[in-house]
């Protein structure tokens, strides 16, 4: 088997006295879809701060791409990175926010083009040619002057994975990306991660979305308390859970 | 009895034509400032100890003129030293290092702590605390030796005790507009790779900006009535170039009066500054200003949006 994308082993996370990961062991193959489900608290925005060094993890490991997040190892020991390091890792994994996190001040387009541009050095004119492409791709040709406060919920969350996609990622990290969103504007930003995940990109999608999950993902996990309760095929988890925690939760939201 | 006529031919409802709810409290109140006002002007213009004929006279004397001038050069000079200052403190303020922080935190303690004519003052008289500055390698040997009396003009001791003090007040007005910046924003910038230095410098200043410039538009109109402290310590700006004249011919609330029409029309321009600013920086924050701008943008990037599809 290939390196995984992201492989966690032991992670723990604490805020303080709360100890908020405890111990999350997973891994994601390349171009695999994975969701992670479960009641709110339960850490899974939490471990996806983790996977880009948002948040720094206190135990365990943590690798994407087969190289350790955040740190250097040196024989027995770890070195923190550099800022700079750190950056240049980030920039090669995308991320959606819940609330969409758009920068009001830049139009569609500066928003899809500033990245390339600023960190990835890219010519002016190549990057908003590209994120002219991008933006198409999302459905939004027409929406390239537009400030985020003039679009609906859906175009901006869609501006903001085609503003994740321009920097080539090599996985994409979703936070509950349709949360925030009316119920009538989930079905446009679900189409777009559709299609993304069917073009062989690697994601990890938090969500509450279980027609998603079930469609789109390859394994499904389940977290609560900081744990991951379980964990396997969609099919298998959502249509038959193992654990009276998933079984509870899943009665609720299905 | 017939009922108004409710619609047209059209069967669109017409637009409602209504009788006004009457309002005598407005005309009460327009009598009353109306009668206030007329009085005010009436004593302006029959006291006959206005002189306005020598208000007229210096309004354009050359020396008012000069004087406005300086009053306008250490506006300028000292709001460009305090908003440069204050950016920087309120980065230092903000920063992880924690020496950093309490410097900043120290620096805007003591010059807040002190009034700003005291601070000229010592400025003033920095002379007297050190007669000869050193410039060269610290602890080692001296390459030039400034007199400090000679270095430090009234002018510029004036600069440095406004520009010094205004950082300290910059400082907080800056920071607290990083702070009203979302932490998504940071969250986003980073995400994409962003270093720290750019993403303040792209991302959360630009957007800072919005709250930091009406306070500072603030901060200017004050300082270009603070710089009249500096007559104190012999700069001939406008108060100063003022009272100069009427120590020789004893017109004093005349040339009172030429001051501030000066200090009045430099306010009036600032407030029109200031509209175009926040105008600039209010982009895309508001729907109506965002309509307008995006004609604007489409014009200039419609090649792509053919390109896009």
């Amino acid at each position: 088997m290939s390196t995984p994308m992201v492989n966690a082993q032991g992670v723990h996370k604490r805020f303080g006295r709360q100890e908020v990961l405890q111990g999350i062991t997973l891994a994601v193959q390349p171009g695999e879809v994975m969701c992670l489900l479960g009641p709110s608290g339960s850490g899974k925005s939490t471990f996806l701060r983790c996977i880009n060094h948002l948040e720094k993890i206190n135990a365990g490991r943590l690798f994407v791409d087969g190289e350790l997040v955040g740190y250097r190892q040196v024989g027995e020991k770890l070195h923190e990175l550099r800022e700079s390091e750190v950056a240049r890792k980030r920039a090669h994994i995308g991320m959606v926010f819940q609330h969409f996190n758009l920068f009001p001040h830049m139009t569609a387009l500066e928003n899809v083009a500033c990245a390339p541009i600023r960190v990835k050095k890219v010519a002016r004119e190549q990057a908003r040619a590209h994120a002219c492409e991008l933006l198409g791709r999302v459905g939004l040709a027409d929406k390239l002057a537009a400030y985020p406060a003039q679009l609906s919920g859906g175009q901006q969350q869609r501006v903001a994975i085609a503003r994740a996609l321009a920097m080539e990622p090599k996985l994409m990290l979703f936070d509950e990306p349709t949360s925030a969103l009316d119920p009538e504007l989930v079905g446009e930003v679900l189409q777009v991660m559709k299609q993304l995940a069917s073009d062989g990109m690697t994601m990890i999608v938090v969500t509450h979305e279980m027609g998603f999950a079930r469609e789109v993902a390859d394994e499904v996990v389940f977290m609560d308390g900081g744990i991951v309760v379980e964990c396997g095929k969609p099919a298998a988890v959502l249509a038959n859970p193992q654990h009276e925690r998933t079984r509870a939760f899943l009665s609720k939201v299905l | 009895m017939s009922s108004p006529e409710v619609t047209s031919g059209t069967g669109r409802p017409d637009d409602i034509v209504a009788v006004p709810v009457r309002r005598p409290g407005r005309w009460i109140a327009a009598a009353i400032i109306l009668v206030i006002a007329a009085a005010l002007v009436r004593s302006v213009v029959t006291n006959p100890r206005f002189e306005w004929s020598v208000v007229g006279e210096y309004l354009f004397d050359h020396r008012i003129l000069e004087g406005l001038l300086v009053t306008i050069e250490l506006t300028v000079i000292s709001m460009a030293i305090g908003v440069a200052l204050g950016v920087l403190l309120a980065v230092m303020r903000v920063s992880s290092n924690p020496l950093v922080s309490r410097a900043s935190w120290l620096y805007i303690w003591f010059f807040r702590g002190t009034p700003v004519l005291v601070q000229l003052l010592f400025w003033y008289n920095i002379a007297a605390l050190y007669p000869k500055l050193a410039l060269g390698v610290p602890f080692g040997p001296a390459l030039v030796h400034p007199d400090v009396n000679t270095l430090i003009t009234a002018f510029r001791a004036a600069v440095l005790g406004l520009g010094l003090n205004e950082g300290a007040y910059m400082a907080e007005i800056v920071r607290a507009g990083m702070i009203s910046v979302d932490e998504g924003q940071t969250d986003a910038a980073q995400s994409l790779g962003m270093t720290r230095v750019q993403t303040l410098r792209r991302i959360v200043l630009p957007q800072a900006m919005r709250v930091i410039i009406p306070p500072t538009g603030n901060e200017t109109i004050s300082m270009l009535k603070t710089t009249s402290l500096a007559s104190v310590i012999t700069v001939t700006e406008l108060l100063y170039s003022s009272e100069q004249i009427f120590a020789v011919n004893y017109k004093t609330i005349q040339l009172l009066i030429v001051a501030s029409f000066w200090y009045i029309v430099c306010t009036s321009v600032l407030y029109v500054g200031q509209h175009y600013l926040e105008r600039y920086y209010g982009r895309g924050s508001s729907r109506e200003a965002n309509a307008r701008q995006s004609l604007r943008m489409e014009a200039l990037t419609s090649p792509y949006e053919e390109g896009g599809r």
